[in-house]
């Protein structure tokens, strides 16, 4: 078991050497003149859009006009996984894509856990509070 | 199990042996690298809670709407993408293996982010010239606690980076900096990830409220 692992392993860090023609072993996905265009490209769109938007105040709802910010912040966010940190499947035999999906389970869990655990505190606790004030 | 186990004398285990030394020679380090970017990552995600939560408790104080001037935002967020991509720059020009054009393209980044930092900069002192200060209310306090390690990640970012410069001068571009290269350029990169949700979450949004 343990050979056929470590043959597997080998055979695909050559296949990279030789296709960089670089004698280390430089795991790290090396992206293209034209990755890096593509990506500042996009990046540009995505961030002029959301601040035009609230600059400007086309849209007279600003909660439409919130979620549309979300949106494009989380898609230049993936804009830039791809492009500039070259996050693939096959990075590390698939433990950066891992490590990335655990992080953003733990923090999805903590961001939600604390908004909503705080939320309904204040908004249990503040009418209380007034009207004891008062 | 026992169908693994591979008789002595076979050329199986001295191919293994070989190989684990190739791969020690920082054959991890990029994977490291990006686990203790994931550790950063849950740091920033804690302060983005502490400004959720906190983000609307203004004490009476100023409101974002109120401090919050987006154009200096938006030029703040150029910079920061500006020195994204003449990064990408310098790591083409190190798989060219060109010494000057790597120095070059660092530099330049590292001027970028330097603009970064005065223009954070200077937007903190004229909030704490205001009255806004971070201990204004709770707000306030979270905002500069999260925009603050940002700007200080940026800052440690800079001085690796003019290590690097020098680093690369003095030695050229041999595996180990080109490994350290990568490694920043992560961090880079990574930063401007986080600057994403600051632009939209804090700032964005923050005059939207």
């Amino acid at each position: 078991m343990s050979a056929d692992t470590h043959h597997d392993g080998h055979g695909a860090h050559d296949a990279h050497d030789n296709a960089h023609g670089h004698g280390h072993s430089s795991e790290g996905a090396h992206g293209t003149r034209r990755d890096y265009v593509i990506g500042f490209i996009l990046s540009v769109i995505l961030t002029a859009i959301p601040f035009g938007l609230v600059m400007s105040g086309v849209i007279a709802d600003t909660r439409i006009t919130a979620g549309i910010v979300m949106v494009f912040a989380l898609v230049q966010i993936v804009v830039h996984m791809i492009y500039f940190l070259h996050m693939n499947a096959k990075s590390e035999q698939g433990w950066t894509l891992m490590a990335l999906i655990f992080t953003i389970i733990v923090l999805t869990i903590c961001l939600a856990g604390s908004l909503w655990v705080m939320y309904h505190m204040n908004a249990n606790m503040m009418p209380t509070m007034d009207a004891g004030a008062m | 199990m026992s169908e693994a186990t591979i008789p002595p004398g076979t050329q199986a285990p001295v191919f293994y042996e070989t190989d684990e030394h190739h791969h020690d020679a920082g054959g991890s380090t990029m994977l490291g690298f990006w686990l203790y970017l994931m550790s950063d990552c849950l740091i920033f995600a804690m302060l983005f809670a502490a400004y959720g939560v906190y983000g609307g408790s203004y004490a009476g104080g100023p409101q974002p709407h109120e401090i919050f001037e987006l154009p200096l935002v938006a030029l703040n967020t150029s910079m920061l993408l500006l020195s994204s991509i003449t990064y990408g720059f310098a790591m083409l020009a190190m798989n060219d293996g060109k010494v000057r054009a790597v120095q070059g393209w660092l530099a330049i980044t590292g001027l970028f982010g330097l603009a970064f930092l005065c223009i954070e900069l200077y937007e903190f002192s004229t909030l704490i010239h205001e009255g806004a200060g971070p201990q204004r209310s709770a707000f306030l306090s979270s905002f500069f606690t999260l925009v603050g390690t940002h700007g200080l990640h940026v800052t440690f970012g800079i001085i690796w980076l003019v290590t690097l410069m020098v680093q690369v001068g003095r030695k050229g571009l041999i595996a180990a900096n080109q490994r350290r290269l990568q490694c920043l350029s992560l961090f880079w990169h990574f930063l401007d990830v986080i600057w994403i949700g600051v632009f939209t979450f804090v700032y964005l949004l923050g005059v939207l409220r």
